[in-house]
């Protein structure tokens, strides 16, 4: 069986608990960066990292992209969205057609 | 173009022929390949967008939710509720594979006994707030796994797809166009070399021909002599 994971602050972590999720609350990007390099190692599939961390994590997920597991899904904060998730829809985008044309009109 | 650095012969020509067969064979299928890909890529990345707008959306009205609650209740209060957690998550994965590319595919069990009660605390010391924001939690989850596995189907696709771009382009651009320059430069090499063949004999029949003249001449000229003695 796997196990899903959220990491992000204190606060917004919180609800995930009762929701069923394995909550790590990360107050640094450093005590991120550690816990998603200890956790991607056991049998989680999917690791929702708020925004406000995953935008210091670039490298570290980077890493994690072409593998099958674990998938590592930006997700926004307590915060508010900070258009990093979006970005790396984007991103994909880009890099699979060679150009952006979804995001086009938009901006 | 540069063309290959070979020796011009025959082998070499026959050797070339075959791997510019399998090389535009090979071109195909992969453009092939990248036309399939691209088209469920496109399909699943318009998705992809659409459900991270709905997520995103979603989850902010869950924070908001769980802003209001903690406002009721203390942090403590709070973090005791939540402490242990009574719903958990069994998450299988099984694969599926898109023009030979393995994603991903999620199936999530809850293993709470009661679909309503979800909730790891007594209602007695905390807010309603909370319920609430919990509730809606957990309806929203099904979409964030669904999110969760389009991304990596996505991000995976986008891989595969810009290898085999990358691939079709080398064999479109470079690979082929070499090999035909090449295998041009050995055919007109060897024409080349045949011709010179040509003149060569003919050369050298005009010489053996003179010399039988030559020859032919002097045994007539000296039977010529014989005669007038």
């Amino acid at each position: 069986m796997y196990k899903i994971g959220v990491i992000g602050d204190r606060e917004s972590v919180l609800g995930f608990k009762a929701a069923g999720l394995l909550a790590f609350p990360c107050d640094t990007p450093e005590e991120a960066r550690s816990t998603l390099k200890k956790i991607a190692k056991e049998d989680f599939a999917i690791i929702y990292i708020t925004e406000q961390l995953y935008q210091y994590l670039g490298d570290e997920v980077e890493e994690y992209k072409d593998a099958r597991l674990p998938a590592i899904i930006p997700i926004p904060g307590r915060d508010g969205s900070l258009g990093i998730g979006m970005e790396s829809v984007k991103k994909a985008v880009e890099r699979a057609v060679g150009a952006d044309i979804l995001f086009g009109g938009e901006e | 173009m540069e063309r290959l650095n070979v020796n011009p012969t025959r082998m070499m020509l026959t050797t070339l022929k075959k791997r510019l067969a399998t090389a535009t064979r090979g071109h195909k299928l992969m453009k092939d390949k990248r036309d399939e890909l691209m088209k469920g890529f496109l399909e699943l990345a318009r998705e992809n967008k659409e459900l991270r707008q709905k997520v995103e959306a979603q989850l902010a009205h869950v924070y908001d939710s769980f802003s209001i609650a903690s406002a009721a209740m203390s942090q403590e209060m709070m973090e005791e509720a939540l402490m242990y957690p009574k719903q958990g998550v069994e998450l299988s994965v099984g694969s599926r594979n898109i023009m030979s590319v393995d994603v991903p595919v999620f199936d999530f069990r809850t293993t709470a006994a009661d679909e309503a009660d979800i909730y790891p605390y007594g209602f007695a010391t905390t807010s309603g707030e909370l319920d609430a924001a919990i509730s809606e939690l957990s309806s929203i989850f099904p979409t964030m796994l669904e999110l969760a596995a389009r991304e990596k189907e996505a991000a995976m696709l986008a891989a595969e797809l810009e290898k085999t771009r990358r691939r079709v382009n080398a064999l479109e651009y470079v690979k082929i166009p070499q090999l035909q320059m090449t295998i041009r430069y050995i055919m007109m090499k060897l024409d080349e070399n045949e011709r010179g063949n040509q003149t060569r004999l003919m050369k050298v029949k005009d010489m053996m021909l003179a010399d039988a003249i030559e020859e032919k001449r002097a045994q007539d000229e000296a039977s010529l002599e014989r005669y007038a003695e």
